[in-house]
């Protein structure tokens, strides 16, 4: 290992490692009850390393993410954490944001919620404080599922996938969310690929410290309602970036947006990344279908990529 | 202390904007707001106020407008926002939220009939909906009432022995759109009475989860908390109408407000402005040589059981007069109440409902029912409308 000291820019490991360059009290503590494999979870490692020294309050509604933190009075979270209800995460985070600003603390709230949060029960509550222009961090860890209730559909659900409440495989597609917020006209939207951390510790700081609200989209894989291997959540995001299925970009004010790593585009990578999960198994994913999804998802964002440049 | 005329819903935020400056040299203040008939008038002129350190935010609904002063009262702020009807159905998760963080948030409600079919007038049922959401309740009979409630429900949800968010109800049109004199503080004696904010549990760099995971002896634990803090409302009641009456010049009314029952043998008990009614009729019935007495709940949460066993005992006929219904079951005040006056005949009559206006022959009728009584019977609807 090089004896160089190590620079914010420069996380170990994916950033997944405790250095001397993290804060002192990781976000995500030891201890906690979450899955092996959990999406979620290095998505917070990640977070952890970005927030550094910044003084943060996280608000996570109810959710696997507030599972996480356990039970009553611990917390597995090294910085404090209101658990809302589960359609108010962007207005509690609004609320404490709000008083920050009126008091010139130099807090940075962070709402933390997942897809059936953020795709269904909390879009209205999203979408008005994304309109007013809180100061708000919002990350939405999209395991495309509702998780922590068993694993039934929510609108973030991918087509062919097999959950709890569609039985016989989803034949609707997933909502253009990180769309949908960029239409919001906000100062900054970006996914978040689990698989490219230095991207993602790029756009993690740069979301933190820009004002006024910002969106971040993960993919998360969920190795218990997706039916795969915990050890390869992370080649599954690589292989959901590869083939296009998740675009990995941002976008700046709602206008501006830059593609932040190109696909190959390739059907090896599609066939593979549906072949490694048992949620797709009995769908009988239509790839061509799924293809022809990705060409049109690609055009638009090439052109949204283009018309700013 | 100046008079000016007013609509409970102008006294009402005028008195949240006074209670809200007073807390500039604490975290500010702020919530969020939401427009609903008959109470948007109260948030339209708390947006047109100035606040050195404060922030309203105009939300997308009463569930984020609760949210918001959940996220402001929890980051040390003062809180304050205003609803009514299905406004507070909508609202409800997060009301049971506000008062489970034990927060305390003041939230005017002015009690309208809830839908559909659509109905804007004062019916009492949409905050009794809520009367098991562990906040404290208090309905108001007047104008003077409003802005005063509002203003000493801060002192109350705020002291350290209570810390519960406190609704200040009042009826739909009859006092939220009527105009009255009104006298209001000024911000001196305001600041003096309310000192700024410190919540305890504020969330600031400490990493502890509020309201995460518990399991059943944790929540045993919690409710017993809350329920302890509730019984512990009355007597800290007392203290801040003490203090109110020495910063302001003005007593509070009692919890349970007691209107000619010295020799009273037949009892009106009614909330919110059906008392003025039943006042005049007590009047009226004395004069006949009829021994009648009227009972105001005016704090319905906690409930007022210690004042109305006492006011009611000994006494021969009580009309409860409610303007609410539980299908099947009656009205709920009556229901609350109808096991403290042992020995009496205690009848329901829900009048009223969806706004009807109460009128004094209506209470007329009420008292000819209930003299003529050999037994209580079924709760009774009486039509006004």
């Amino acid at each position: 290992m090089s004896s160089e000291p190590l620079t914010r820019s420069e996380p170990l490991l994916c950033g997944l490692v405790q250095t001397e360059a993290d804060r002192a009290e990781p976000l995500l503590r030891a201890g906690n009850t979450n899955c092996g494999g959990c999406g979620m979870s290095v998505g917070l490692n990640l977070l952890s390393r970005a927030i550094a020294q910044r003084p943060v309050q996280m608000v996570i509604p109810a959710c696997c993410g507030i599972v996480t933190a356990g039970q009553y009075p611990f917390s597995a979270y090294g910085a404090p954490v209101v658990a809302s209800t589960f359609a108010s995460a962007a207005a509690v985070a609004t609320g404490l944001a709000q008083v920050a600003t009126i008091n010139g603390d130099n807090t940075r709230v962070i709402a933390w919620a997942g897809d059936g949060g953020t795709y269904d029960i909390g879009m209205a509550t999203l979408s008005a404080a994304a309109e007013r222009n809180e100061d708000v961090l919002y990350v939405c860890y999209d395991n495309e599922i509702y998780g922590n209730t068993g694993g039934q559909r929510s609108s973030a659900t991918p087509v062919g996938a097999t959950t709890t409440t569609t039985p016989q495989g989803k034949d609707l597609e997933k909502k253009d969310i990180l769309g949908i917020m960029a239409a919001h006209r906000v100062p900054y939207c970006a996914t978040i690929s689990l698989a490219h951390p230095e991207d993602t510790h790029r756009k993690m700081e740069h979301a933190l410290d820009t004002r006024g609200f910002r969106f971040l989209h993960i993919l998360a894989p969920c190795p218990t309602g997706w039916k795969s291997e915990a050890a390869e959540g992370i080649e599954l995001v690589r292989l959901a970036v590869r083939s296009g299925l998740f675009p990995v970009y941002e976008a700046y004010g709602g206008d501006r947006h830059v593609i932040n790593v190109e696909p190959d585009l390739s059907r090896a990578a599609l066939e593979q990344y549906f072949a490694l999960q048992g949620r797709f198994r009995k769908g009988s994913v239509d790839l061509d279908r799924v293809a022809e999804m990705i060409e049109r998802n690609w055009k638009l964002l090439r052109a949204r990529a283009a018309g700013a440049s | 202390m100046t008079a000016e005329l007013l609509s409970a819903n102008h006294a009402s935020a005028r008195a949240a904007t006074l209670a809200g400056r007073a807390n500039r040299f604490g975290r500010g203040f702020g919530g969020g707001v939401y427009p609903i008939t008959p109470q948007s008038e109260c948030i339209e002129l708390l947006c047109k106020q100035e606040f050195d350190k404060g922030a309203v935010v105009r939300v997308e609904s009463e569930h984020s407008a609760m949210a918001v002063c959940i996220g402001m009262s929890l980051a040390g702020a003062r809180t304050f926002t205003a609803s009514s009807s299905n406004g507070l159905a909508y609202m409800a998760e997060n009301v049971f939220a506000a008062a489970f963080y034990r927060l305390p948030v003041v939230m005017m409600a002015v009690n309208r009939t809830l839908g559909p079919p659509w109905n804007i007038w004062v019916d009492h049922g949409d905050t009794l909906m809520l009367r098991d959401a562990g906040w404290i309740q208090l309905y108001c009979e007047d104008n003077q009432e409003v802005a005063d409630t509002t203003l000493l429900s801060y002192r109350l949800a705020e002291d350290a022995r209570v810390l519960l968010p406190v609704m200040v109800c009042q009826d739909a049109f009859v006092l939220s759109h009527t105009m009255m004199q009104t006298e209001l503080p000024g911000q001196q004696e305001v600041d003096d009475f309310l000192p700024p904010l410190e919540l305890p549990h504020a969330v600031k760099n400490t990493p502890v989860t509020v309201g995460g995971l518990d399991f059943p002896h944790e929540t045993e634990v919690h409710r017993r908390e809350h329920h302890e803090a509730m019984n512990r409302v009355p007597a800290v009641y007392a203290e801040v109408q003490d203090a109110f009456e020495r910063r302001f010049g003005r007593r509070p009314a009692d919890r349970v407000v007691p209107y000619q029952m010295d020799d009273a043998e037949v009892v009106f008990v009614s909330m919110g402005t059906t008392a003025s009614t039943a006042k005049a009729v007590v009047d009226a019935a004395r004069a006949r040589g009829v021994k009648a007495g009227a009972l105001r709940v005016r704090m319905f949460r906690p409930f007022p059981e210690d004042l109305l066993t006492t006011w009611l005992r000994g006494r021969e006929r009580v009309a409860v007069l409610d303007r609410d219904i539980c299908p099947g079951m009656g009205g709920i005040l009556w229901s609350e109440l109808r096991g403290l006056a042992p020995g009496a005949l205690v009848q329901n009559y829900m009048l009223g409902l969806g706004g009807g206006d109460i009128r004094p022959e209506h209470l007329e009728k009420v008292l000819e029912d209930l003299l003529a009584r050999d037994a209580a019977g079924e709760p009774q609807i009486v039509e006004v409308g």
